[in-house]
């Protein structure tokens, strides 16, 4: 699998577009499919490079099914374009000062409900 | 303590008021920043784009002197704007590199007729993968790379009349 994919990278031309073309193994495309839900196009900043018709985003997918095919894990091909690009890049934005209130806002507000509930019952009663 | 809350919903709206007021006020910055910015140049080997040109590796950076790295396209009308200043950083003694992005040579060769040719070399970056590697979104952007090969500041967007002596100035103030 390997060997046939730098065979055709050496190829050069004969290389296929993986930006708009699947990976041969139907386990990579779903790896690479599920990683590119969850990048940013950096061009068209609302979309997932899943999503995205620009030619930027067609480049991004390609970047992610050769490495994905060349057998990186989609967490290393994640952190590559963190490193280049921030947090921004991805839709899964890891916990750290400036997200740890995106992250703790759910449980905070079940922590404020209930005792907004326990107060309220309290008074019925 | 009842009283006191009565004030509660006003001073949230006079918050929630200042906060939006402040964010209406200031121009939304859309660009994406490189957050390679104070780091080395990745390393990177492209193609000559032009007849007649060399191409572009990141070996051509760190030798010494400051240099910009301009990331254009031939179909890129921002770029053609661009033109006039990047000629003038030329003029005034700015060594200026590029990498074209998605381009055909002939398609460089003409737009370089046209706008004037600034390049002393000009990497063909076909599918944008050293474009990515830079953390560049778009064209046109330029780098300011300095003689240890760091990259220093990144210009988003088309360089401006108006920012063609900041640039200069901050060519002189690296190394």
């Amino acid at each position: 699998m390997s060997l046939s994919l730098a065979l055709l990278l050496a190829a050069g031309t004969a290389a296929p577009d993986y930006g708009n073309t699947q990976l041969p193994d139907p386990r990579a495309e779903a790896q690479a499919r599920a990683l590119m839900g969850e990048l940013r196009c950096v061009v068209c900043q609302g979309q997932s490079i899943a999503d995205s018709d620009a030619d930027m985003a067609a480049d991004m997918r390609a970047l992610v099914r050769q490495r994905i095919a060349r057998g990186e894990s989609p967490e290393a091909i994640r952190h590559w374009l963190i490193e280049r690009y921030g947090d921004y890049v991805s839709y899964d934005p890891p916990l750290s000062g400036a997200t740890a209130l995106l992250w703790t806002t759910p449980i905070l507000l079940l922590a404020l409900g209930a005792w907004i509930a326990r107060s309220s019952f309290r008074k019925r009663r | 303590m009842k009283r006191a809350l009565i004030w509660l919903p006003l001073g949230l709206f006079g918050v929630l008021f200042v906060v939006i007021a402040a964010g209406l006020m200031r121009p939304a910055d859309t660009g994406v920043h490189s957050t390679l910015v104070d780091k080395p140049l990745p390393a990177f080997e492209l193609a000559p784009m032009v007849p007649g040109k060399p191409g572009l590796a990141s070996s051509n950076f760190g030798t010494g002197k400051p240099r910009l790295l301009n990331v254009f396209a031939s179909w890129c009308i921002p770029c053609v704007a661009e033109a006039p200043q990047l000629m003038a950083l030329k003029a005034r003694g700015v060594p200026i590199d590029a990498i074209a992005i998605h381009d055909k040579g002939p398609a460089v060769a003409a737009f370089l007729r046209r706008n004037g040719d600034p390049y002393s070399a000009i990497g063909d970056d076909s599918r944008s993968r050293v474009q990515m590697s830079l953390g560049s979104s778009g064209v046109p952007e330029t780098f300011l790379i300095d003689g240890r090969g760091r990259i220093v500041r990144q210009y988003i967007g088309d360089i401006r009349a108006d920012q063609v002596d900041q640039i200069v100035r901050d060519m002189a103030a690296t190394r």
